[in-house]
């Protein structure tokens, strides 16, 4: 008889609920498109002065041994991984919002840097990289001359 | 319409008056994981930045409120060349619904992680109670 339409009817009886799942569809659809914390975590600022470089990353959470910086040429790449906790059974997550899992950030630098002279420390969270400007690199003075 | 904001004059303050930290520096709500354990609550908070000394944390009734103090270094030599985070406190509350025992919270600060323990009290522990086949 009228059953099917009931039915129907009882299943958008909660439009809450509706949008909630309306929500997470949508959710669902961008989810390859966030692709932000990958690429661009952790966020960087870059300090410039005549002789070096120092490279800051809000990265907090690191074990420093597990993370790795490289430097080819001028470009820098920071990769680490965070760990969440791992929990027992019976143990729940009320929410999760710190990002974890494996990251790499490369950065290309304003000027060649002396590799070999490159230090970095991790310090309440934060990681400083100093990089020294390549005695190559440095800029020469040319006196102009009146004749 | 909106009134003019006139140098040197009186401001009109919205009713009710909001709270104003009287710090003059920007605030920053931490990301936070919680999990729950049998027998206690588990937070984490990103606070780059903070350690053990500029960290603060109160449990008024059921209200946890953590802080973070973060002072900017200033360097002289450098300049800024490119940015992409600033430089603030942290701020952030949430309302517990389990009885918390206030007298065993533990709070660790490292590498910027704070990592608070709040045990549950014995009368809020979950009991199991079997069922029984009548």
């Amino acid at each position: 008889m009228f059953g099917p339409s009931i039915w129907r009817l009882g299943g958008i009886s909660d439009p809450l609920n509706e949008m909630q799942r309306l929500q997470r569809e949508v959710n669902r659809l961008f989810a390859g498109a966030n692709t932000y914390q990958r690429r661009d975590y952790p966020p960087v600022n870059v300090f410039l002065s005549e002789n070096d470089v120092v490279v800051m990353a809000e990265v907090p959470g690191l074990e420093p041994d597990k993370t790795d910086i490289s430097i080819t040429r001028d470009i820098l790449t920071i990769t680490g991984s965070r760990e969440p906790d791992n929990l027992k059974e019976g143990e729940s997550y009320h929410r999760q919002e710190r990002p974890n899992g494996q990251f790499a950030r490369t950065l290309q630098l304003p000027f060649l840097v002396d590799s070999g002279k490159v230090s970095a420390k991790y310090e309440n969270g934060i990681l400083a990289i100093q990089l020294p400007r390549a005695a190559e690199d440095k800029p020469h003075r040319i006196t102009v001359k009146a004749e | 319409m909106e009134e003019e904001k006139k140098e040197g004059q009186k401001q009109a303050s919205p009713v009710p008056v909001e709270q104003e930290r009287t710090r003059n520096r920007k605030t920053y709500v931490p990301k936070v994981d919680i999990y729950e354990k049998k027998d206690a609550m588990v937070l984490l908070a990103d606070m780059p930045g903070v350690d053990e000394k500029s960290v603060d944390v109160t449990l008024d009734k059921n209200v946890l409120t953590i802080r973070g103090t973060v002072e900017p270094k200033v360097c002289k030599e450098h300049s800024i060349y490119y940015s992409e985070y600033d430089v603030g406190d942290y701020e952030r509350a949430f309302t517990i619904t389990n009885e918390i025992d206030r007298n065993r919270i533990e709070a660790h600060v490292k590498n910027g992680v704070l990592k608070l323990t709040l045990p549950k009290a014995e009368e809020a522990k979950v009991k199991k109670i079997a069922v029984s086949v009548s």
